[in-house]
């Protein structure tokens, strides 16, 4: 195509839930012949990390459904509510809610953040990690995988002062 | 419909979006212009995805059938 059309996504959150969108899409639009660049920044440099270690916390958040991966048909579209009071308090409860969503996103063929990642790298996009947040979190380059790039706002800016889609994640 | 003769056969059947498309992708990267890639999805996302696809990339989707919650697309490399 003529003219190549750009994506600019800031990645700022790394719960497991959160860190899906900027990989499916950036991968996606690299698929699509697109540039795709991601900025990671905040709570979203985690996902650099050789080991993605991503959760996700039903607590104060209603709109999570909690669906079992097991059973039949009927029983695994049941949508559990967890009341704050013991998903707030609960030891381990993170990490079980991490787990049955894992098992899930598995059983319906959707892939890992880390096979996504892996594909973005594959295809071409850029990822950008932010240094002023790096150095606030205490993160070294050797915790992240090879082929990132570093830099700041104005670096993803210049890149995106062009982009055709521009997103926050 | 005649069965269209293909160079490459990919199956995604059980793979979720965004990976049929990816995988589509990466097999048409490695055929010549003018060949043909047979894909297999069981994603009822991937039919509007694949069109969207091909519209964007400008490979052709020469074909699409279904059969039994089993989709068949046909592409052609631009």
């Amino acid at each position: 195509m003529a003219d190549t059309k750009k994506l600019a996504i800031i990645a700022s959150q790394g719960t497991l839930d959160w860190g899906y969108p900027p990989f499916i899409l950036a991968s996606t639009a690299a698929a699509m012949d697109m540039e795709a660049v991601i900025f990671f920044t905040f709570y979203g440099l985690p996902l650099l990390k050789k080991e993605i270690d991503a959760k996700v916390s039903p607590h104060c958040n209603p709109a999570m459904p909690m669906k079992m991966p097991f059973g039949s048909k009927d029983f695994q579209s049941i949508n559990w509510p967890i009341p704050n009071a013991i998903s707030g308090n609960v030891p381990g409860f993170d990490n079980m809610a991490t787990m049955l969503m894992k098992e899930t996103f598995k059983k319906k063929g959707v892939a890992t953040i880390e096979q996504l990642r892996g594909m973005c790298q594959e295809f071409g996009v850029r990822f950008i990690a932010c240094q002023m947040t790096m150095e606030v979190f205490g993160f070294e380059k050797e915790e992240f995988i090879d082929g990132v790039e570093y830099g700041g706002a104005a670096t993803f800016l210049e890149y995106a002062a062009d982009a055709d889609i521009s997103l926050f994640i | 419909m005649s069965e269209i003769t293909s160079n490459l056969e990919l199956n995604c059947e059980g793979l979720n979006c965004p990976l049929p498309i990816l995988k589509t992708k990466k097999a048409i990267d490695s055929l010549n212009s003018g060949e043909v890639l047979k894909m297999i999805a069981t994603d009822p996302g991937s039919v509007n995805d694949m069109a969207s696809w091909a519209n964007r990339t400008g490979h052709e989707l020469v074909s699409h059938t279904e059969s039994a919650g089993v989709h068949t697309f046909f592409i052609r490399k631009k």
